[in-house]
């Protein structure tokens, strides 16, 4: 048999060698975290592959753009003219209502909760690997992104960014299974903290006790506790009670608000500028 | 002089690579072959003296970066399925299409077990039969890719 190798190690001493290697790289990335700085710049070095893969989707949106009928951008503006009048109304009274809240906060002397800055970033890339839920947004930290900061969409939160690089950043789903997030009932204040669930589109609630008032149809918003997302954003709807006494706690599921599968703008938020 | 012959290996890699993660709609996403196992697959039994553990080593730390995967998973997956390739080319060469598109499956297997288990070990995630899925679609590809790779190899006489 002809030796494939003549130079360097032999095949069995290279798959040693890698092995070795990949062993050191997923302990150090993962139960260390030492890789934060390099990640980020492997993560910049492999962003043209990305916006080479979005590429086919991007072309395919300009086609459909072109083709609109005016029809339907007549029925469009129709219905966005509508929402904008909606919209604008309430935020009438939400204005008048804020200021009635700061002066009464600043008669409690409560904190008074400041304006937020805000970066709209549009979604490039839905995650691919099958065992986590993640995003990619093509903003990075040459537009202000930074680890950890908070993203919603127009129903409620979407999640936390989990990694930048100087384009685009990944983006990690409240219905991860690796991402919690403190939330509160709207009904009546109770706390709890959400858990993502990983396949499926929903949370779990846990360790709630069986007495725990909590019911199908309850809206939980971020409490924002922990100091990552802030406080009030709707985050997700109790869609299952169970509370077996068998168990050692009631099981909840709740239903994200934002619709995690069809995200195309995100609004990614600052809390102290 | 840089001709398309020394470049044609990185070229197809990168190629799968991009094939890997272009979006899909989600239907069609459980159904994803592992494109870059197959083309690595491809060169490892054609030309197993340029192309081996450390290509795949390579290849695998990208695909992390891509997948957002903890770095190191796919790079140990993927070289342990180069590794038994690159061990047995001699042997698989002479197979027809149609038998090692069966290696070819058990491979993709084989891949998709290791990495759930890699994985479940770092963090606790539920095993879905539909993760094997790409095993199929694997399998159905192999013949094209293979057909497509050495076609190229014969006219651009990459040795």
């Amino acid at each position: 048999m002809e030796a494939i190798f003549s130079r360097g190690p032999s095949l069995n001493n290279r798959l040693a060698i890698a092995i070795v290697l990949s062993i050191i790289l997923i302990v150090v990335d993962n139960k260390l975290d030492g890789f934060q700085s390099t990640r980020m710049f492997l993560n910049s070095l492999m962003s043209p592959l990305q916006y080479i893969a979005n590429l086919p989707s991007l072309m395919l949106n300009a086609s459909a753009d072109q083709l609109t009928s005016q029809q339907q951008l007549l029925e469009e503006n129709k219905r966005l003219t509508r929402q904008m009048l909606l919209a604008s109304e309430k935020l009438q009274r939400f204005d008048v209502l804020s200021r009635e809240n700061e002066e009464l906060r600043e008669l409690l002397d409560a904190p008074v909760s400041r304006n937020m800055r805000k970066i709209v970033a549009e979604l490039m890339s839905v995650d691919r690997n099958p065992y986590s839920r993640q995003i990619v947004i093509n903003k990075g930290t040459l537009d202000g992104v930074f680890l950890s900061q908070p993203l919603i969409d127009d129903s409620g939160i979407i999640g936390q960014v989990m990694e930048v690089s100087t384009t685009n950043s990944r983006v990690l789903l409240i219905t991860d299974v690796t991402h919690s997030i403190p939330v509160r009932s709207l009904r009546n204040n109770i706390r709890f903290i959400a858990t993502g669930s990983g396949g499926k589109n929903e949370v779990f609630l846990e360790h709630v006790a069986h007495s725990v008032d909590i019911a199908v149809g309850d809206v939980l918003v971020s409490s924002g506790l922990g100091g990552v997302f802030p406080a009030g954003y709707p985050v997700a709807k109790v869609t299952y009670v169970d509370k077996d006494e068998g168990r050692e706690f009631a099981r909840v599921t709740a239903e994200p608000l934002a619709e995690l599968d069809r995200i195309k703008y995100t609004l990614l938020l600052e809390l102290n500028p | 002089m840089i001709r398309p012959r020394h470049y044609v290996i990185a070229l197809s890699i990168m190629v799968a690579l991009v094939l890997q993660i272009v979006p899909l709609p989600s239907q069609a996403d459980t159904y994803r072959p592992d494109w870059v196992l197959v083309v690595l697959a491809y060169w490892t039994m054609a030309l197993p003296h340029r192309v081996n553990v450390g290509v795949a080593f390579i290849s695998g730390i990208a695909l992390d970066i891509l997948l957002g995967t903890p770095l190191g998973v796919h790079s140990l997956v993927l070289c342990f399925c180069v590794y038994i390739l690159a061990a047995n080319y001699q042997r698989l060469r002479n197979y027809s299409v149609w038998q090692q598109c069966v290696i070819i499956g058990l491979l993709s297997a084989f891949y998709h077990l290791l990495s759930f288990w890699l994985l479940h070990l770092l963090n606790d995630i539920f095993f879905l039969y539909e993760y094997m899925l790409p095993v199929v679609t694997s399998m159905a590809i192999w013949p094209w890719v293979f057909w497509l790779l050495r076609k190229l190899r014969r006219q651009l006489k990459i040795v």
